[in-house]
């Protein structure tokens, strides 16, 4: 008896899976949010984006589908900075939890499993905060996936941004790089701003690496300051980079930090402390802008959840969620396929983090991006950069 | 040259850290024979007493370190207590898996009470002062000057007491020790506090060093420091603090002469190459294993 119970659940489950999900009264959005493990701060940002995304909409009625108003529902899934565990988040949220689309992994290493496992599946994927060109690109084939989107920029237009920054508007001639060989992202970042920093007519004059789970760079630093660079780019991620910049500092190097996206939390400024003071980075959104948009998300932000400001990965989240949900209007099915053919087709989205527009054939919007500057232990708005 | 001075003073200090988590490691396989693997996350919970001294309860620089060796020192006697004093006769693996579990299970308790990597604020004022064109910080100061102390002080507790003469027999003879009226499972209590005290005195001595902790720190750090006492001859105190030495400048030598990619890759082939030769460490004795 329990033998034929269980062949009949196995069967059901089987058949619940192949069918996609599409007879629910809901719109199900799947939410991959590294909650715990390396980077639980760009976690929890991730869930608090969504959930507000969520709210909004719901609040509104929700998505208007053949006359009928459906709600969203979140399925949020912790991916516990694994990429493992990313990828088993997604395949629980196709099979198991019939989405129709998949907000997130954030980190690279995570959003890269996971995209292979949505394109297979035929899922739409929208990773809101991993920068890193391959997500996107099918690397066997070298072409765009097809199911996979971005609500972010990519690393190559971060770095080109970067290197034509500190060459002509920090007006840096010398720069040195640490970055951490072990993840892909930064490795590119680190690459990118040497070209293009480098084809702005600067030189760099030291390229230093590390592993994850390093603490001491002492090594690394004493070697950048003997060649005496103009300023430092530092790709690394918030946690690391209080240990990076006190130890550049201790060792007398008062060279300005240029950090990538990867810097951009609260909780960076809160650990860096005064050596931070000066740093650059680039981010996809300040806090600082004049947008309306963005000043009405962040005061809606504050007041759902106790007052902290939303940080990119906020921001990103919630515009992505709130694209699928003008894609899944706009291709007025609950299925996987008709969201993605509707994203290209949608006008520029006015988000939070700007302007977003898909065009067909690529899952990179054409985005803008801020400079920022730590002021006085807080981000403040630079300069803008377009693409 | 003051280029390599600067390596060197930064090889000093970390060197000085992998000491004070190594001998915990040496201590306890010098008297049990045992490789208690769960000491990194002795050291890890030093590093976030550390944090609660500090963040929390904003005391000073030496309160903290007597809370954080206080702290580790009860932890390390009450683990040896609850999980590894009833496996004393068991087969020597099941005590060292179990050790691997004590250090899981120390990981995931940090993590269940808060994920978030912790910022230690400065426990003693951050200055860092020219000496011939090196420069030199407090905090690279304190932890060479703090473990060179904790580390003559076991050499006295070691050599120049009764307790030490103690361990140093049990160490010597395990079977004959407690027919001459030693009281064996006391003094092992007092190396697992010995080595964990100075394991917590090394979270303090590392949070200072490099304040942005996580529940994870133990285990990288941790292998480190046993790689040390390997190299140095498992079980020998001398052998530890040397090993840690080696080990800290050649990890900051190859980084500063050679890219630094290759770091760990020249650290563990060097590793290889010395077990090679003397496989019981440089100063570790050659076990006889009577049958």
């Amino acid at each position: 008896m329990k033998g034929t119970k269980l062949t009949a659940a196995l069967t059901a489950l089987f058949f619940l899976a192949g069918c996609g999900g599409s007879k629910t009264d809901t719109v199900r959005i799947g939410v991959i949010a590294e909650l715990t493990g390396a980077i639980p701060a760009v976690g929890a940002s991730c869930r608090n984006g969504a959930l507000m995304a969520e709210k909004e909409i719901n609040d509104a009625g929700g998505i208007e589908l053949g006359g009928v108003k459906k709600k969203i529902e979140l399925f949020v899934e912790d991916s516990a900075s694994k990429p493992e565990q990313a990828a088993a988040s997604a395949q629980k949220l196709i099979a198991y939890s019939h989405v129709v689309a998949i907000v997130g992994p954030n980190s690279s290493s995570n959003a890269l499993p996971a995209s292979e496992i949505a394109e297979k599946a035929g899922m739409l994927l929208m990773t809101p905060w991993s920068t890193d060109p391959k997500t996107t690109i099918d690397a066997k084939t070298g072409q765009p996936k097809k199911f996979i989107f971005r609500a972010c920029f990519t690393d190559t237009f971060e770095g080109k941004v970067l290197g034509g920054f500190a060459r002509r508007e920090l007006k840096a001639a010398k720069a040195a790089i640490l970055y951490d060989v072990a993840s892909d992202v930064l490795k590119s970042q680190a690459e990118v701003f040497k070209e293009s920093f480098e084809a702005a007519g600067g030189k760099v004059v030291a390229v230093e690496t590390y592993s994850k789970g390093d603490k001491d760079f002492s090594a690394q630093f004493t070697k950048i300051k003997s060649a005496k660079p103009d300023l430092i780019f530092l790709p690394s991620y918030y946690t690391d980079v209080p240990l990076q910049v006190q130890q550049a500092r201790r060792l007398g190097i008062k060279a300005p930090f240029l950090g990538s996206d990867a810097w951009s939390s609260e909780d960076l400024v809160k650990m860096c402390g005064q050596d931070c003071e000066g740093s650059y980075l680039v981010n996809h959104y300040s806090p600082g802008t004049t947008n309306p948009v963005t000043q009405k998300f962040i005061t809606d932000y504050k007041a759902q959840f106790g007052g902290a400001t939303p940080d990119d990965v906020a921001a990103l989240t919630y515009d992505a969620v709130k694209v699928i949900a003008e894609a899944v209007r706009a291709g007025g099915k609950l299925e996987s396929a008709a969201v993605r053919d509707a994203l290209p087709g949608l006008p520029p989205y006015s988000g939070v983090t700007g302007m977003i527009k898909y065009s067909a054939g690529t899952g990179d919007p054409v985005k803008g991006a801020v400079i920022l500057r730590i002021k006085n232990g807080a981000f403040a708005w630079f300069a803008d950069a377009q693409p | 040259m003051i280029y390599f001075f600067q390596q060197a003073l930064n090889a000093v200090q970390l060197g000085s850290v992998y000491a004070l988590i190594a001998l915990g490691y040496t201590m306890v396989y010098g008297v049990l024979s045992m490789i208690n693997f769960a000491h990194g996350d002795f050291f890890m919970v030093g590093a976030f007493l550390c944090f609660v001294g500090a963040a929390v309860w904003h005391l000073p620089f030496v309160p903290v370190l007597l809370l954080s060796m206080g702290g580790v020192t009860m932890l390390g006697v009450a683990t040896e207590r609850i999980a590894y004093r009833p496996l004393r006769n068991a087969p020597k693996v099941s005590a060292i898996i179990t050790s691997l579990g004590v250090g899981i299970f120390l990981e995931h308790v940090t993590l269940g009470l808060n994920p978030y990597p912790k910022y230690i604020p400065p426990l003693l004022p951050s200055f860092s002062f020219d000496l011939g064109g090196v420069s030199v910080s407090t905090f690279q100061l304190a932890t060479i000057g703090v473990s060179f102390a904790l580390m003559f002080a076991l050499h006295l507790i070691v050599n120049k007491t009764k307790a030490g003469l103690a361990l140093r027999a049990i160490s010597a003879d395990r079977a004959m020790v407690p027919l001459m009226g030693v009281p064996v499972d006391k003094m092992i209590a007092l190396t697992f506090a010995l080595g964990s005290g100075l394991g917590g005195a090394a979270g303090v001595m590392y949070g200072m060093a490099y304040p942005v902790i996580d529940p994870y720190i133990g285990i990288i750090v941790g292998w480190k420091a046993f790689v040390s006492a390997v190299i140095g001859g498992i079980g020998s105190i001398r052998g530890a603090v040397l090993g840690a030495y080696i080990l800290g400048t050649v990890e900051i030598m190859t980084a500063a002469f050679l890219p630094s990619t290759y770091r760990d890759l020249v650290t563990f082939s060097l590793l290889f190459a010395l077990l090679i030769y003397q496989p019981s460490g440089l100063l570790g004795r050659v076990e006889i294993q009577k049958v």
